[in-house]
């Protein structure tokens, strides 16, 4: 009998769920156990700066809590996410492990942290912040289960702290994205961004872009919006400028292997911003001679989109419509666990997806783009 | 269709729910203002324990700066997405046409009719001196 046999060597369990057949969730946030787990991270400097000082991120009517009181109690979690043995929703790995990873199937699990470092107005403390926020990352998750990937959390504002930062963790695989949030404080084509885009390009990580509740910038270009249910919608506005702001100012006529996905914005009006982008262009395109192709072109090749919370059309065939205008290749599932919005992704899609969409979208999408065979 | 005892009377206090397995569903019995109502635990709109939601009132308003609260504990709302469901009825407040989650017939019983029998009673053996919640499936 040939030592070589293939099947014979497979360890026991291995069939019942062939290599390829689970799903990548690129969105979840893990959450501290104590408010002092992530600060002990930081240099003893900051260390003290945070305890004597506290931290204030900007535009916030309020300090340290979310700016919309959301669905009570918890903050806007899913009600059945606190752990068991205490502590908040997705802070604890087991827990996680039993509700999320192991339930839903999640091969691969790309964490987007959130980091409050940056949206830090003192930007040194911000930048020493994402540091502890990576550290953490890989203490805390990333080493304990091999499913789950980090974020490498850069201060934004301060391009040459968050080329360091980046430089730093990226060559650990354990990275498998750069995070930005959507709210920065200039419209995120300006040139003050690029050498970000330089170090992403450099490294082959994409940067991923998470609608935050926290910005440099009120939630609506008309300032603060009344109700929790308008920032949900206001989520959607950002990812609008950054694609129209990239591709206006030239950025992937320099840096044309940057890759940008973005998390949690809503997909469905990414079609008609194309069709207004092409058509103003063809226009007034003497204005930007820069930008060298129709608009939509860069962002089919630029741009990816998760689908939580999945739009829901009052005709199914018209989220079909948009998911083919957009391209299945470009869109990739995500739980935003343990947020209340959570989708499942058995029952995320109410729409008959092809086998092959469906495949692509739930997982073969994000392996290509994070790597993740590698 | 079959009778099954779910819960002897006061095991389930007002305001409360029990979630269990009858007849291989999973079903969660609530006690809401003197009675008793029995839904499947399963929302239809992406399967999340809905019996594990909170019961709260239903907020309805004629114009902007008018509410009006009624329907003390009577609408369940999805730990989810906060889907709210009547428990009376099982239908969906945003569409209640088309999305509804299944509810049973609830009915109490006392234990001396109840050793006439028909019924299914599995985890409890019935004693003629209580009184029994019944939900048929």
């Amino acid at each position: 009998m040939s030592t070589h046999s293939v099947v014979s060597s497979e360890p026991e369990g291995s069939r019942s769920k062939p290599v390829g057949s689970g799903v990548v969730d690129c969105d979840i946030h893990p959450a501290a156990s104590s408010p002092t787990e992530v600060a002990q991270y930081l240099p003893e400097r900051w260390r003290k700066h945070v305890s004597t000082f506290g931290v204030r991120l900007p535009n916030q009517p309020t300090i340290n809590i979310v700016p919309y009181p959301r669905m009570a109690p918890g903050h806007g979690m899913r009600m059945d996410s606190w752990p068991p043995n205490g502590g908040a929703p997705a802070s604890d790995l087991g827990f996680m492990r039993e509700q999320l990873l192991d339930a839903c199937n999640i091969e691969f699990g790309i964490l987007q942290p959130l980091s409050g470092g940056s949206m830090t107005t003192n930007q040194e403390l911000g930048s020493a912040f994402c540091n502890a926020m990576n550290e953490w990352q890989l203490e805390k998750w990333t080493r304990k289960d091999k499913r789950l990937k980090g974020a490498i959390c850069v201060a934004q504002e301060d391009a040459d702290s968050a080329v360091a930062t980046i430089e730093r963790y990226a060559k650990n695989r354990d990275f498998v994205h750069i995070a930005i949030p959507t709210r920065t404080m200039e419209p995120f084509g300006r040139k003050r961004y690029w050498p970000i885009f330089e170090a992403a390009e450099r490294w082959n990580l994409p940067i991923c872009m998470h609608a935050p509740a926290t910005g440099y910038h009120c939630n609506t270009p008309s300032g603060w919006a009344s109700y929790y249910i308008e920032e949900h919608i206001a989520f959607s506005h950002p990812p609008q400028t950054i694609v129209t702001s990239m591709i206006l100012e030239g950025v992937f006529e320099r840096f044309t292997r940057l890759r940008i996905v973005l998390v949690e914005g809503g997909f469905a009006w990414v079609p008609p911003l194309a069709w207004r982008l092409d058509k103003q262009w063809q226009i007034m395109r003497d204005e930007v001679p820069h930008v060298k192709r129709p608009p939509s072109g860069y962002l089919r090749e630029h741009f990816w989109f998760t689908t939580q919370p999945v739009e829901e059309s009052e005709r199914p065939s018209d989220l079909l419509d948009t998911i083919r205008w957009i391209g299945s290749d470009r869109l990739m599932f995500s739980t935003d666990y343990p947020h209340w919005d959570f989708d499942d992704p058995s029952r995320a899609f109410k729409i008959e997806l092809s086998r092959e969409d469906r495949k692509a979208i739930l997982r073969d999408n994000a392996v290509a783009l994070f790597r993740l065979n590698e | 269709m079959s009778r099954h005892v779910v819960a002897r009377v006061g095991e389930i206090a007002p305001g409360q729910r029990k979630i269990l397995e009858v007849s291989g569903r999973r079903i969660g019995v609530f006690h809401s203002n003197g009675e008793y109502f029995a839904l499947l635990d399963r929302c239809p709109h992406q399967g999340a324990s809905l019996c594990s939601g909170m019961l709260v009132s239903l907020v309805d308003s004629s114009e902007p700066g008018e509410y009006r609260m009624s329907r003390q504990a009577e609408m369940l709302r999805c730990p989810w997405h906060g889907w709210e469901f009547d428990i009376r009825t099982g239908q969906s407040w945003c569409d209640p046409a088309k999305v509804r989650v299944k509810t049973y017939l609830v009915t109490v019983e006392p234990g001396a009719e109840l050793a006439k029998g028909p019924y299914v009673a599995t985890t409890y053996s019935v004693t003629v001196e209580d009184d029994y919640v019944l939900v048929e499936i």
